[in-house]
């Protein structure tokens, strides 16, 4: 699904260099967690792979089935079927939910050659998902995350994931800023679009999210690097040790 | 003294190259214009009121020809039921415009209007009223002028809106028009207006709104290319009345739009608001002037102007709060989105307060699309083009909401959607 081979990238500004060669690959119908220190490069990788300005790759590759991402506009890749859930979510005055959501769907479509869904499709469709994660139909009517709390824009998030349907989901700390419950909910709304055909790349500080979304891989990033990688456990082992441990452990 | 000289050999030129309408009751009216308009004399670049946007080619004899848009105007206010006035490059068209009777609103035309009219009691003098303090000779020029416009009267509730639609067939026209609105006590209704008009069009219209009457303006200036156009709208608000204007402009080399309001009634609500979409050669001016004469009135000014490949917009406000107008509640806003960095927004807001029990905010900013916000649609999928479409549409959401009807304000969308589209080609 998605293959990430020797990624360097630094910053288009300056000379610094961020990830220093990542390699990472995510089979469909898996999920995998990223954890890792603060200003490892977790969120730099995320941009990187949806296309942000700012950043220069300096060697390496990114693939989606079998394409190169790389060389894509944002909305090409997006096309393609990769989603990024926004560490923090950008607030559009003047720009509506809705319509944003309805534009986004539709110009997904429209690239892949599918043809539009109705207004009526679309509002039915979207009413039923914002039930499910418990977001008013009030939220809806309002600008993009204008006035949202932390973890409305979060569940907004995942609410444009499952309207969206992408192919490769990446999702950045979208369990920050959530209570119990609405961790619960967005949990369960991505657990619903696990399937055989869908990877999942998962960046967190929690062993608590993957307590409700169960990943098959974890992998430990520092200073650029995967430094490690191994099953469910590992995500236990850095809640005891914390990463100093492993990195004593790695040196 | 070259200045004063080129004023008055400009002034001389244009009113030798005019004839005042003779006879009829608005006749005085218009000598009076015509000697306020030469004693004070056409505008000047050098005029600070002026400073931003040159008169020159408002002032000339010689209109300067405008192209008039091949596929013409596309319909604007189509689907609602209207009465329609039509004036062709300034001229009225009684084929194309409806029967002028609708209850709750009595509508004549400026150029057959009978002797004794309301209108003699406001034609000019509202006018003359706004050249204080700051001259605004094009406006005199119009009163002296004007070869037609309407005079509505609304006495009620008028089931439909007045549509004045000014199409524009001659390359070399010139038209002035001169509107006179009064509306009573309780009344209500709404104006709209469309269409370039002419090669170049000065427009004037006075506005009278009693105690507790309310009038809404929506206007949609006309995308012609090459045209141009100076505005100017006088109000005079009484007690717990309500006007509200907003103004589109799409293209047009040069507008100039003022708008002088004067609240003279306790309790009184004025919002004026405007958008334009300038690409190129293409000078947008806003000068709105508001006096607060009362207690506790309300007045808003949004102004958002879109500006790429060179155009310039131009924003003059000021918010006079006047001695004993407490209570007053003024704001102000003018914004531009530059779309490159050739294009330019020049802004002038004021404020002159003379009472202390006060609420007045103003401010202005420019900038570009956000990149943040751009990046995030198009991470959701959504091509650059339209995400910029979305992001110019949001940025002057805020003006268009001042528009109360909204389907008017759907309508408005629409028209800038259609132009943002046809620029990306
Ligand atoms: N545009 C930028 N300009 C300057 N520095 C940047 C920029 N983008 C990233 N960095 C730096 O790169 C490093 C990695 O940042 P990144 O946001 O990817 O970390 P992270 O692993 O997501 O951290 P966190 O867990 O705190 O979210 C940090 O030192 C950060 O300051
Ligand atoms: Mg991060």
């Amino acid at each position: 699904m998605l293959e990430i081979k020797n990624l360097h990238v630094k910053l288009e500004e300056e000379d610094k260099a961020i990830l220093k060669g990542v390699d990472l690959t995510v089979d469909a119908g898996k999920v995998h967690a990223i954890m890792g220190p603060n200003g490892s490069g977790k969120s730099t990788l995320s941009y990187v792979l949806s296309g942000r300005d700012g950043y220069e790759v300096t060697d390496g590759s990114a693939e989606l089935l079998g394409e190169d991402i790389l060389d894509m506009e944002p909305e090409e890749r997006a096309a393609a079927g990769l989603f990024l859930a926004f560490q923090y979510p950008v607030e559009i005055p003047g720009v509506g939910n809705m319509t944003f959501l309805r534009t986004a769907v539709n110009a997904q479509r429209k690239a892949r050659g599918e043809e539009e869904m109705s207004s009526a499709d679309f509002l039915k469709l979207i009413r039923a998902k914002a039930k499910e994660l418990k977001i008013d139909a009030d939220m809806l009517k309002r600008p993009v995350n204008v006035g949202f709390s932390g973890g409305e824009k979060k569940r907004n998030e995942i609410l444009q994931m499952a309207m969206l349907e992408p192919k490769m989901c990446i999702l950045d700390e979208t369990d920050s800023g959530l209570d119990v419950d609405a961790m619960r909910l967005v949990a369960d709304g991505v657990n619903a679009l696990r399937n055989a055909g869908r990877g999942f790349l998962v960046i967190t500080h929690y062993q608590r999210l993957l307590d409700h979304i169960k990943p098959d891989v974890v992998h430990i990033m520092a200073d650029g690097r995967i430094i490690k990688t191994g099953g469910p456990e590992l995500a236990l082992e850095v809640e005891k040790n914390g990463y100093e441990g492993l990195k004593e452990e790695m040196a | 003294m070259a200045l004063a000289q080129a004023k008055q050999d400009a002034t001389e030129a244009r009113v030798a190259s005019l004839t005042v309408p003779r006879g009829g009751w608005s006749e005085p009216a218009r000598q009076d214009a015509l000697s306020r308009l030469q004693a004070m004399g056409l505008p000047h670049g050098r005029d600070e009121y002026w400073k931003y946007t040159r008169p020159d080619s408002l002032n000339s004899v010689e209109v300067p020809a405008a192209r008039v848009l091949e596929h013409g105007e596309p319909p604007v206010f189509g689907t609602r039921d209207r009465l329609k006035i039509v004036f062709i490059d300034g001229v009225f068209d009684a084929e194309a415009s409806d029967d002028l009777e609708l209850e709750g609103v009595h509508i004549d035309r400026l150029a057959v209007a009978q002797d004794i009219h309301w209108a003699k009691d406001l034609y000019g003098h509202l006018e003359a009223a706004g050249q204080k303090p700051v001259p605004r000779p094009l406006a005199a020029l119009n009163t002296a002028f004007a070869t037609d416009g309407v005079l509505i009267h609304v006495t009620g509730r008028p089931s439909k809106p007045i549509s004045l639609i000014y199409r524009h067939k001659s390359e070399t026209s010139d038209a002035i028009l001169h509107n006179v609105v009064k509306v009573d006590a309780g009344a209500e209704a709404t104006i709209l207006e469309n269409g370039p008009a002419a090669a170049r069009f000065n427009k004037c219209m006075e506005i009278d709104i009693a105690d507790t009457g309310t009038l809404h303006h929506v206007r949609m200036q006309g995308r012609d290319h090459e045209r141009r156009a100076v505005s100017h709208m006088f109000s005079r608000l009484g007690r717990e009345s309500t006007y509200k204007s907003f103004t589109l402009t799409v293209n047009g080399v040069l507008t100039r739009n003022e708008q002088i309001v004067e609240l003279t009634g306790d309790d009184a609500v004025a919002h004026v608001a405007g958008a334009c979409l300038g690409d190129g050669d293409f000078t947008h001016d806003d000068t709105v002037f508001i006096t607060h004469d009362a207690v506790n009135c309300e007045s808003r000014q949004v102004f958002k102007k879109v500006l790429r490949n060179g155009a310039t917009g131009v924003f003059q406000g000021k918010i006079l709060v006047k001695e004993g107008a407490q209570k007053t509640d003024g704001y102000q806003i003018s914004q531009s989105l530059l779309l490159d960095e050739d294009s330019q927004f020049l802004a002038k807001p004021e404020l002159e307060i003379y009472a202390d029990d006060v609420a007045c905010s103003h401010g202005s900013t420019s900038g570009a699309i956000d990149d943040d916000s751009l990046f995030y649609l198009r991470a959701r999928g959504v091509p650059r083009g339209e995400a910029e479409d979305l992001m110019t549409i949001a940025f002057i959401a805020e003006a268009v909401q001042e528009i109360e009807d909204e389907t008017l304000q759907e309508e408005v969308v629409e028209r800038v959607s259609g132009w943002l589209h046809r620029r990306r080609g």
